[in-house]
């Protein structure tokens, strides 16, 4: 379990997280990016840029 | 066989690939493209082949002509990146094979892209020439909404806003088809549904499974044969004139389609890359 730097709730993350994954705060939405999985570290993730896509 | 992983965040499609490639006993270097600093004359990468799947198009191109320079072989290649990041080289290139695509126009100033949309006859769709998920994509339904678009690019644009890149509008019957090309071969495609004219699944639209039979699968496969070939995903319009590739994906998404499609596209991205890597 992790705590959001956005609004410090607390986030559950699955057992098969790994470093880099982008999570949602289920509390106040924010989106979060895993830095470390152990000890697991939550920042708010890059937000979208223009040159973002697929 | 040395593989690396290209990106810099991990969304949905990585995680996919990571189990497809762990199931497969296929082990990959993660490369993060906020950590990497390329040397332009000593050049240190030594892997067999580069799965690139950067969510920034300028990140892409400029890794994957550092690494192609390098004779390192990359899914996909810098040639297929440049042309399917940039929609006016890749209407030229579907239109040099002879694939069907909507009527396009460029044009560089406000006043010339005006004339555009007053020819082709409105609604058009204006569309930044670089962009993805939908993003800043524009239908204009008439001139006034056309001056008053047009005078906000100029203003509040960045340069590339002033490339006015105008397609006909292809009116389409609530959906539109999203198919995936691995190696030549259309794999599976899906119908994107949407009450609104923006049918990118990045928007909320719902998918079902599309057969790949007839002038779907034979569209997709010659239009990624148009742009270079490798791991792509085409959208195409079903127009009342006939089925018309309206853009290619490089760095293509597919969480909402494995499931209707009962394909696993992760899983054919790995044996792609790990063919290539033994090629």
């Amino acid at each position: 379990m992790g705590t959001c730097p956005e609004c410090g709730a607390a986030v559950n993350v699955d057992d098969d997280v790994v470093e880099g994954e982008i999570l949602e705060c289920e509390e106040c939405g924010a989106e979060l990016e895993v830095i470390s999985v152990s000890p697991l570290e939550l920042e708010l993730a890059p937000e979208e840029e223009e040159d973002w896509g697929e | 066989m040395k593989i690396g992983m290209l990106l810099s965040i991990v969304s949905t499609e990585q995680k996919m690939l990571f189990e497809a490639a762990a199931k497969r006993g296929v082990a990959f270097d993660r490369m993060d493209d906020r950590r990497i600093i390329f040397d332009l004359e000593n050049h240190r990468y030594d892997h067999d082949v580069i799965l690139e799947r950067c969510v920034n198009h300028s990140r892409a191109l400029y890794s994957l002509k550092m690494l192609n320079a390098s004779g390192i072989r990359t899914v996909n290649t810098y040639d297929v990146a440049r042309v399917c990041g940039n929609k006016f080289l890749t209407t030229m290139a579907l239109v040099d094979h002879g694939v069907p695509t909507p009527k396009a126009r460029v044009a560089f100033t406000a006043e010339a892209a005006l004339e555009v949309m007053e020819t082709m006859g409105y609604p058009v769709v204006l569309k930044p020439p670089i962009g993805s998920w939908g993003r800043l994509i524009a239908r204009i339904n008439d001139r006034h909404a056309a001056e008053a678009v047009l005078e906000h690019k100029e203003v509040l644009g960045s340069y590339h806003h002033s490339v006015f890149y105008i397609q006909e509008y292809v009116e389409k019957p609530g959906r539109d088809i999203r198919s995936f090309v691995v190696d030549g071969e259309t794999i599976c495609a899906v119908y994107r549904y949407s009450d609104h004219w923006k049918t990118n699944t990045a928007l909320g639209g719902t998918t079902a499974d599309c057969p790949i039979d007839g002038d779907v699968g034979t569209l997709s496969s010659r239009a990624a044969e148009a742009v270079g070939g490798g791991v792509v995903a085409v959208d195409l319009l079903e127009s009342p004139e006939g089925i018309l590739v309206n853009e290619v994906n490089y760095t293509m998404e597919f969480r909402n389609s494995v499931r209707p499609t009962g394909v696993d596209i992760p899983g054919r991205i790995i044996d792609y890359l790990v063919k290539v890597a033994r090629s």
